[in-house]
């Protein structure tokens, strides 16, 4: 296993998202520039609270078995360190456990055997609660306001753990093979491995900030990059022959998905790129330096949790007719109304009932400039409610009041919609909402991080 | 010089919007080129009150908004109407709701 030498440090990691598939054959090149470690991350709250809500996953388990087989084999030929952070997208610890079962299945089948560090993001409510009431938690942007009733309403809440918790796993257990963890800022494993090695930690963060999403920073995107840290600078480059980066778009990557383009808080600092200078070392390799971060005066992590909040059904609809059309705000207001009538026995803050209108304003909503509808629309009608048959009444009393509704110059007597499914009232399950995104003050990085050791064959 | 206005989509080489976490929506524009990006800039077309007029949303609720020399971008950062995935939905990714930036005009120099 190579040895991070004091003048660079070595960093493969193969692709944004673990269970996205990622190709072999560049991971292998990868895997002869000898580097230090592996990293990729798993997490991401970008397809929704469903996760955190229900305990889904963000791939199905299959996906994760294949793409980490590829890793582990790379682990037992190499011996160089495998970290995986933010196991199965919420990082809940089901789903580091979820991770566990899998490298232990792998193991078994294949005859190899690791050291296995499982580190844990999951939060005690109590705890949270307590910190809440002594003022140490606060919203991170525009969110609602946290308090208990939310707080014991979250399915669970996980922290997003930095790079002291992956540290102190390398540190305690000698020559550790593997690193499941919980919820994690994503570019944390890149920068404990560098951090620990002895690097600049704001060059650390901000090349574990560009690696997190594989090779998204090249052009054309790809999947596995390679980052060599040195002393002051460090170099990205994609491993497909096909891609590259420029100093445009490694500079440029720091924009997606982020709230500020300069200025990236994480736990413990922020990493602050307003300096940087980006270089092109070849056609293909870019080098960065000038990153700052500056340590916040209190150690914070961010809180995340969602909560399920009923069960929604759903029904699909045509309109084609212009005279229904040009009318159809006042007779959806009509229509809705009379179902709330009709079910004046349920309290009406308990349920929704939510018009998405394509080919009107479906896609933007409020925002939507363009005011004048299209020759067609398809409606979806969305109902919430506080169970799966309530919200699939409700429904389906909407449907066939919109189906069968007057409206003035009504000509097409027979029905206003074009429905194309059965049933025609689609039951979705339970809904989930975000309730927690907020920042916690912790005195130590790694305490509400519990790491369980051992060896898996 | 004479100019024509002419709408960002034929400027711009990257128009996007996309949750920047499940409460906030981050909108880039960002130039093909350095001059590209100071014409734009020069012309104060795209202002804060434009933006709160587009996405009808108050000034003051505008998380991020400004130029940034360094990626050639203007980059916007707005709340959301509400939280991710939620009940209500319409766009779970944000990834389409730039479409009022690439109508913008600003005045370009006729060819």
């Amino acid at each position: 296993m190579a040895v991070a030498s004091n003048d660079e440090i070595r960093i493969l990691t193969p692709s944004g998202m673990l269970g996205y598939g990622f190709p072999i054959d560049h991971f292998r090149m990868g895997l002869a520039l000898r580097p230090h470690a592996i990293t990729i991350d798993s997490g991401s709250t970008d397809s929704g609270p469903q996760k955190l809500g229900l305990g889904e996953m963000t791939c199905s388990r299959e996906a994760y078995v294949k793409d980490i087989e590829v890793l582990l084999e790379a682990q037992h030929e190499t011996k160089i360190p495998v970290l995986i952070s933010s196991a199965g997208g919420d990082g809940t610890n089901l789903h580091v456990d979820v991770f566990r079962d899998i490298i232990a299945e792998i193991a078994r089948r294949r005859g190899w055997r690791f050291k296995l560090a499982s580190i844990y993001a999951d939060i005690d409510k109590g705890l949270i609660g307590r910190e809440l009431r002594a003022g140490r938690i606060g919203p991170l942007g525009p969110v609602p306001p946290l308090d208990q009733r939310e707080i014991d309403a979250a399915t669970v809440i996980v922290a997003q753990m930095g790079a002291e918790p992956f540290c102190k796993a390398l540190d305690e257990s000698e020559g550790v093979d593997v690193i499941v963890s919980g919820r994690s800022y994503d570019p944390s494993p890149t920068a404990a491995m560098a951090i620990r090695a002895g690097f600049d930690p704001a060059l650390a963060w901000h090349m574990g900030k560009i690696m997190e999403c594989g090779a998204l920073c090249a052009e054309p995107v790809g999947r596995n990059v390679m980052g060599y840290l040195r002393r002051d600078h460090f170099e990205i480059e994609p491993l497909n022959p096909a891609e590259r980066c420029t100093t445009a778009s490694v500079a440029a990557h720091t924009l997606y998905e982020k709230t500020h383009p300069f200025l990236l808080a994480g736990p413990g600092g922020t990493l602050d790129l307003s300096n940087c200078k980006y270089e092109q070392v070849t056609d293909r390799r870019v080098r960065v330096s000038g990153s700052r971060f500056e340590p916040s005066k209190h150690y914070t992590v961010k809180l995340e949790g969602a909560k399920t909040a009923g069960f929604r059904s759903i029904f699909i609809a045509g309109a084609r007719d212009p005279i229904f059309i040009s009318q159809i705000d006042e007779i959806l207001e009509k229509v809705m109304a009379g179902a709330r009538a009709y079910f004046a026995e349920v309290p009406e803050e308990s349920y929704r009932i939510i018009p998405h209108i394509y080919g009107k304003n479906g896609v933007m909503g409020d925002l939507e400039p363009h005011k004048t509808p299209a020759h067609e629309l398809c409606i979806i009608v969305e109902v919430a409610a506080t169970t799966q048959a309530l919200a699939t009444a409700i429904c389906g009393k909407t449907r066939t009041s919109l189906m069968h509704s007057p409206y003035p110059g009504r000509i097409a007597t027979a029905g206003n919609l074009a429905s194309p499914f059965t049933p025609l009232e689609i039951p979705l399950g339970a809904a989930c909402e975000f309730n927690v995104y907020h920042l916690m003050k912790i005195d130590s990085p790694t305490a509400l991080f519990p790491i369980k050791y051992e060896e898996i064959f | 010089m004479a100019t024509i206005p002419t709408p960002l989509r034929d400027i711009a080489k990257v128009i996007r919007s996309k949750n920047a976490g499940p409460f906030e929506i981050t909108l880039d524009i960002v130039f093909k080129t350095k001059e590209d990006f100071e014409t734009v800039k020069k012309s104060g077309v795209i202002t804060k009150e434009l933006v709160s007029k587009l996405y009808n949303v108050p000034t003051q609720s505008i998380i991020t908004f400004g130029f940034f020399d360094l990626v050639n971008a203007v980059k916007i950062t707005l709340p959301r109407p509400r939280p991710q995935g939620g009940v209500g939905e319409t766009d779970m990714h944000a990834a389409q709701q730039h479409v009022p930036l690439q109508e913008i005009r600003v005045p370009w120099p006729a060819t």
